[in-house]
C-alpha cells in the first residue's frame, strides 16, 4: 500500500486528475475552471454539512430556515395559482383555498423573517467577513417588501385601488411613477410574478450559499470576558463545528 | 345552526371599518399593532426559552 502511494506522489503527471487544481487550472475550459472555483469556495462537506455549531442550539436559529420553508410555500401556491388563473381562485373552493395559502404564507414569510433580521441585528451577524451574507439578506428583505406589495395592487378589489391611488402620488413625487406606475395592472403584475420573484429568489440562493460559506455566526461575546460561543472569523469556525 | 358559520366564524368581527390607535402624528391600527407586539413576543420567547436537547447533541 504504501509503495503505490509513494510511486503516485512521485509521478503526479501520471496519477492525478488531469482537471485537478494541483495541474495548473488551465485544463477543461471554462467549465472546467468555473467547477474548481466553486469547489474551492464551497466544498460538498461545506455546502450539505452534517454537523453544526453548537451555538446553533437556540430557537432564534430556527427563524432563518422558517423563513425559507415560508417562501417556498409561497412560491408553489403562487405558482398553483399562475396554472389556474383568477376566474379559478375566486370562484371554486379549492381557488379560494390556495388564495388565501399564498396570503396566509407570505404573510408567515415577512414575520419570521423580521425576526431572523432582528435576530441578526443584535448578533451584529455581519461580523468574520459576512457583510455579503448581511447585505443580501437586507437587499432581499426590501425585494419581498416590493413583491409582497405588488401583490395587494392586483388583487383587483376595492383594497387594491385604494394602495394603488394612495401609492401612486408617493412614487411620483420621487419620480420611478414613470417606470413603475401602480395605477398600470399589467405592469404590476409581471413585476409580481415574474421580476421581483426572481430578484428575491436570486437573493436567497445567494444568501444561503453565503451562509454556508461562511458559516452562521457565534453569539457575541460575553461582556468583560472578551470571549464568546465562538470566534467570528471563518478560519476559527470549524473548530467549534468538530462539536456534534 | 349553520356549521360552516360556525367554522368559519372570526373570533373577531371584521364586517366593519377597523379600529384605529395614535399618539400625536402617529397612528396603527389595532390589527398591525397586534402583529407588531406578537412578532417582538415571538423574538423575546425565541431568545429566552432553552432550546430541546437532541439525541447525541451535548
Amino acid at each position: 500500500m504504501s509503495t503505490e502511494l509513494e510511486s503516485e506522489s512521485a509521478d503526479p503527471g501520471t496519477s492525478a486528475e488531469p482537471d485537478e487544481p494541483e495541474t495548473g487550472g488551465w485544463t477543461g475550459g471554462w467549465t472546467g475552471a468555473l467547477r474548481r472555483r466553486a469547489v474551492r469556495a464551497l466544498p460538498p462537506d461545506k455546502l450539505l454539512p452534517d454537523t453544526q455549531p453548537a451555538y446553533m442550539a437556540s430557537w432564534i436559529y430556527v427563524f432563518g430556515v422558517l423563513t425559507l420553508a415560508a417562501f417556498l410555500v409561497v412560491l408553489a401556491s403562487g405558482c398553483v395559482l399562475a396554472i389556474e388563473g383568477p376566474a379559478w381562485w375566486r370562484t371554486s373552493n379549492v381557488g379560494h383555498y390556495f388564495n388565501s395559502l399564498h396570503l396566509w404564507s407570505v404573510e408567515l414569510f415577512m414575520a419570521f423573517m423580521v425576526v431572523h433580521l432582528w435576530g441578526k441585528f443584535f448578533m451584529a451577524a455581519w461580523r468574520g467577513r459576512r457583510a455579503l451574507t448581511w447585505i443580501t439578506g437586507a437587499v432581499a428583505f426590501v425585494g419581498s417588501v416590493g413583491t409582497a406589495f405588488t401583490g395587494y395592487l392586483i388583487q383587483q378589489n376595492l383594497d387594491s385601488q385604494w394602495i394603488a391611488t394612495q401609492a401612486k402620488d408617493g412614487l411620483n413625487s420621487v419620480g420611478i411613477g414613470a417606470y413603475f406606475n401602480v395605477m398600470n395592472f399589467g405592469q404590476m403584475l409581471m413585476w409580481h410574478i415574474v421580476l421581483l420573484p426572481v430578484v428575491v429568489g436570486v437573493l436567497v440562493v445567494v444568501h444561503l450559499l453565503l451562509v454556508r460559506r461562511r458559516g452562521i455566526v457565534p453569539p457575541l461575546p460575553l461582556p468583560g470576558t472578551g470571549s464568546g460561543a465562538g470566534s467570528d472569523t471563518p478560519a476559527a469556525a470549524p473548530q467549534i463545528e468538530e462539536e456534534p | 345552526m349553520n356549521l360552516h358559520s360556525g367554522v368559519n366564524a372570526a373570533p373577531v368581527n371584521l364586517n366593519g371599518p377597523g379600529h384605529y390607535v395614535g399618539w400625536h402624528v402617529f397612528q396603527i391600527s389595532v390589527a398591525n399593532l397586534t402583529v407588531i407586539v406578537v412578532m417582538v413576543l415571538v423574538f423575546l420567547l425565541a431568545v429566552l426559552l432553552p432550546f430541546p436537547k437532541g439525541r447525541g447533541r451535548r
